[in-house]
């Protein structure tokens, strides 16, 4: 028993020196091997190069993006008059806008992913611990939501509502947190049979604790992946709204008004559709590129 | 005799099935039905069955990680099977779990300091931060880990090392029951023997009772005072592991031995084998009377009508079978 | 079980190993599975591979059968019945293997066919191996269920896998590892997910399906006594390479090298009461950061200087020719016994 007791000075020393050596946790070796991942790491630099000249556009240019130049109308890009991108049908010069679009693409893409995400996890989460009956109504629930039509569901708040910039995020989030609510109920019925659940349990660990002690840093993982995979989907989602004139409007603009209006004037202006499907081409991408590296680097068996 | 600890009688754990076809009744799985044993203070009774004998669920039913159907688990005079969740709180700290896979009990988001630390945080929320490490660390030293290990994690452990943590888990409240659930049946032969000498030496200086169940009767047989063997849900023989091992009443009990494997030679191929014929039967519809019958050598039509009662059958009072014909 | 003789070396070994070293490259390093392994198996022999996780056991045969993953670079030779399998093209492979070297894993599910009848998984392996006709093949394979005393074999020809127990399972495995009377069946721990009691069943099967002497066993087993009731030698790993081996009766009974002593020491015996148990200190090897001496040193209580430093060749232990281990040491002081027994 006197093992038990008030050990002497020298443990002391030693639980100081412990606090000094580090292990090495499931996220560091993640990060490691994510930052060896040559793929995902040059799409990290991409994605924070296209962010940070998002943020800094209206500084880069003398023009503000919804500035009309009628004497500058449909011009092609132009070093000399600083139109890099070139303009558009109304003067409007065609990289302010572009990352101006930027903004309100990645915004919409941030926003809505973590409405999805703060709603989907509740959602799942709950219904994965509980399970039972209570389980089973949930899901229900989600296979209802899940079998209307995206577009259909829209157009009928469009014209319940009206158009609004709010609407767009209801919309798109309303249908991405079903996916995410999926994924966190299956991991969590599957973490919740875990024997280390079980002996905390046994410990007398209550149930709040649990969930948040154990599933849900546990659950972290898997939904960090899946929210790097839904932010290009919001993304392209909103594009799709807005080429259709269900979602941004002028003169405030995004990647899939810019894409609109290119695609209307394809053959005389070729740049005005190049220059902003080439951005959401390569940010769409740069995500994706993260989201399999995440993966790979969370959790590296399943490849 | 001892003072005892906890008495299980008549344990039954039945778990609902759904049937076949669609308006099928659920059907009773009868994984525990009608266990009864006593465990003393400072000693370790061991378990012993093959897969779907129920060795698992009576653990879990013990610890209440499942509900019994019947029956009663009376801890130090209290009723546990009937306890809330709240009420049943503070007993908790009393009574512990080792399980099977060492890796999997242990939460790999989490050092080993906050892994063994977090019962003491239920069980003793009143200490200081300050005194809660210094036991962890005291704990860890005790099963043979450097308190330096705190802020690591279970992945950089072997699995050995690993068992040693869940060991310094169940132990840090200073339990009085420990229950090893296949504890070391997942570990190499030689991190194997490292661990059994570990429980011996905490079980010696901590003053525990240990169940240790387990599918390896040499295992059992060396840690254990007495020995409980089970089959289908049901006790088959109860005694002195001396006894059971030696003077085995039951034809099971019989057969269990001889089919285990001695390392060595000389000895293996000289023995006698009392070879069962088929498995184990379905616990969904185990056979009437004695559930062993099936497979026994020594079955008449009596053991298909009347299940035999778990009462001593030689000269030993503590050695008990449930068999009609046993050997004795 | 049937006690066999050892018997006298075969001039010419049906598997021959020879310097066998398997690394595995992942992204964390190289992971040296197996180091410089040899060993021989004569014809009708039962050999015995006894290793703890990590010794290299089941990938030196799933390197014998081509079936290692594909991180996995291998050197040096291995020559069953004179043909080199290292190397050689899945043409030669399948020639060989599933005909003339067949392998029973621990979990049958994973080597039979799920969504195929039984009786179809036996027939067609005779059909395409032997160039039976389907009523020959029909015949043969309900002969080789019964012979695995499977009951009613003829009506579960038509079963699925999943309608088979674990034991009912494992004897269809058997039988289907013993149908084309091959040279070599490699046995992977064929019993370790199954009861005692079905164990023993299977154990006895195996025993006696390979009687005849025409097919060599080695049977991969991480239990002594498993090893220790089948086998005529027995050869111990660790970290991937060869500690001892010699004549099962023999090595059991006087262990040479200080890692087969101690984990003769580890086990409990049910045929003896009390003792201590006197484990191995220290933890597994670590395959991708091995000593360079000897890979058992960090946990040897005998070690001494030399053992860091020089990496100890298998040499004769014993007078016997064939028992051999890879020790510096030259003999143990005291004789071997069980504390306390």
């Amino acid at each position: 028993m006197s093992t038990l007791e008030t050990p002497g000075g020298g443990r002391g020393r030693l639980i100081e020196e412990a606090a000094r050596v580090r292990g090495r946790s499931l996220w560091d070796d993640a990060r490691a091997r994510l930052l060896a991942n040559k793929a995902a790491l040059s799409s990290l630099i991409v994605l924070g190069i296209i962010a940070i000249l998002a943020l800094f556009a209206p500084l880069l240019s003398p023009y503000g993006y919804d500035e009309v130049m009628f004497d500058r109308i449909t011009i092609p890009p132009d070093f000399s008059r600083a139109h890099w991108f070139g303009t558009d049908g109304l003067g409007r010069d065609l990289f302010v806008r572009t990352l101006h679009g930027a903004r309100v693409s990645l915004a919409v893409g941030v926003v809505a992913t973590l409405v999805s995400l703060v709603i989907g996890v509740a959602y799942g989460a709950t219904a994965g611990f509980i399970g039972g009956r209570v389980d089973e109504l949930m899901m229900r629930v989600v296979d209802v939501l899940y079998a209307l039509p995206f577009i259909f569901f829209v157009i009928i708040l469009v014209v319940i509502f009206g158009k609004n910039f709010i609407l767009l995020f209801v919309a798109i989030g309303a249908v991405e947190w079903l996916t995410m609510a999926r994924i966190v109920r299956g991991q969590t019925i599957s973490l919740k049979e875990r024997e280390f659940i079980e002996a905390a349990r046994a410990s007398g660990v209550g149930t709040f604790a649990i969930i948040r002690t154990h599933i849900l840093p546990n659950l972290l993982g898997p939904v960090v992946v899946y929210v790097t995979l839904t932010i290009p989907q919001v993304i392209l989602a909103e594009s799709f709204l807005s080429f259709l004139g269900l979602g941004i409007q002028e003169p405030l603009t995004s990647w899939g008004v810019l894409i609109s209006e290119g695609a209307i004037n394809m053959e005389t202006a070729p740049w005005m559709l190049a220059f902003p499907a080439a951005f959401m081409a390569i940010t769409l991408f740069c995500f994706n590129f993260i989201g399999d590296g995440l993966r790979d680097a969370i959790d590296p068996k399943t490849r | 005799m001892r003072e005892t600890l906890l008495e299980v009688s008549d344990l039954r754990v039945h778990f609902p099935v759904r049937g076949q076809g669609l308006f099928a009744r659920p059907r009773p799985l009868r994984a525990v039905d009608g266990v009864s044993f006593t465990v003393h203070a400072g000693e370790t009774l061991g378990i012993v069955g093959e897969s779907g004998s129920g060795k698992s669920t009576i653990a879990r039913a013990i610890l209440r990680l499942n509900t019994p159907t019947g029956g009663r688990v009376v801890w130090l005079g209290t009723d546990i099977a009937r306890l809330s969740e709240h009420a049943l709180r503070p007993l908790r700290r009393d009574l512990q779990i080792i399980f099977q896979d060492p890796l999997a009990s242990l939460d790999p988001r989490m050092t080993v300091g906050d892994i063994v630390a977090e019962p003491l945080t239920v069980a003793e929320p009143e200490l200081t931060r300050e005194a809660r490490r210094e036991r962890v660390a005291a704990m860890l030293d005790l099963v043979g880990l450097s308190p330096q290990m705190v802020n690591r994690y279970p992945h950089e452990f072997s699995g050995g090392q690993c068992q040693r943590i869940g060991i310094a888990r169940a132990m840090v409240v200073r339990p009085r029951l420990v229950l090893c659930d296949e504890a070391v049946s997942s570990l190499d032969v030689s991190i194997q023997a490292q661990i059994i000498n570990l429980l011996k030496r905490l079980q010696r200086e901590m003053g525990l009772s240990l169940i240790f169940i387990s599918h390896d009767l040499s295992v059992v047989r060396h840690i254990s005072d007495r020995i409980l063997v089970l089959y289908l849900g049901r006790v088959m023989e109860l005694g002195p592991a001396e006894r059971v091992i030696g003077l085995a009443h039951h034809p099971y009990t019989a057969a269990l031995i001889s089919a285990v494997p001695v390392p060595d030679p000389a000895v293996e191929r000289g023995r006698p084998r009392l070879l069962l014929e088929g498995e184990i039967p379905s616990p969904l519809d185990p056979p009437s009377g004695c559930v062993f019958r099936t497979r026994c050598p020594k079955a008449q039509a009596r053991c298909a009508a009347e299940v035999p009662a778990l009462v001593p059958r030689g000269t030993d009072e503590a050695h008990l079978a449930a068999c009609h014909f046993p050997n004795i | 079980m049937t006690p066999s003789t050892p018997r006298p070396a075969d001039p010419a070994p049906v598997l021959a190993i020879e310097d066998l070293r398997i690394r595995f490259v992942t992204r964390d390093g190289a992971v040296r599975a197996v180091n410089g392994l040899s060993l021989s198996v004569g014809r009708g022999e039962t050999l015995g591979i006894v290793g703890e996780s990590g010794s290299g056991k089941s990938q030196t045969f799933l390197a014998a059968m081509g079936l290692l993953a594909r991180n996995a670079r291998v050197e040096g030779s291995i020559r069953f019945e004179g043909r080199e399998m290292i190397g050689a093209g899945p043409r030669a492979l399948n020639a060989v293997r599933g005909k003339r070297m067949t392998m029973i894993f621990q979990d049958p599910m994973t080597s039979l066919t799920p969504h195929m009848r039984i009786g179809r998984q036996l027939t067609e392996v005779l059909e395409h191996h032997e160039g039976l006709s389907r009523e020959a093949a029909r015949a043969r394979a309900v002969e080789m269920l019964e012979l695995a005393r499977i009951p009613d074999a003829r009506a579960r020809l038509a079963s699925y896998p999943h309608e088979f127990s674990g034991g009912m399972r494992q004897r269809v495995m058997i039988a289907l590892a013993l149908l084309t009377n091959p040279a070599l069946v490699i046995a992977d721990e064929p019993t370790t997910a199954l009861d005692v009691t079905v164990q023993a069943q299977i154990l006895a099967l195996l025993a006696r399906m390979t009687a005849s002497g025409e097919t060599s066993v080695i049977l991969i087993s991480h239990d002594l006594g498993v090893i220790a009731g089948l086998c005529d030698r027995v050869v111990v790993m660790y970290a991937g390479e060869v500690m001892e081996e010699g004549p099962a009766e023999a090595l059991f009974a006087n262990p040479q090298h200080p890692y087969t002593r101690g984990l003769l020491r580890s086990v409990p015996r049910l045929d003896r009461a009390g003792g201590d148990l006197v484990p191995i200190a220290g933890q597994p090897p670590d395959l991708e950061a091995l000593p360079p001496g000897c890979p058992f040193a960090p946990r040897c209580p005998h070690v001494f200087d030399r053992c860091h430093t020089e990496h100890p060749a298998l040499r004769p232990a014993a007078a016997v020719p064939s028992w051999r281990k890879a020790c510096h040491l030259d003999g143990f002081e005291t004789p071997p016994q069980r504390e306390g027994a």
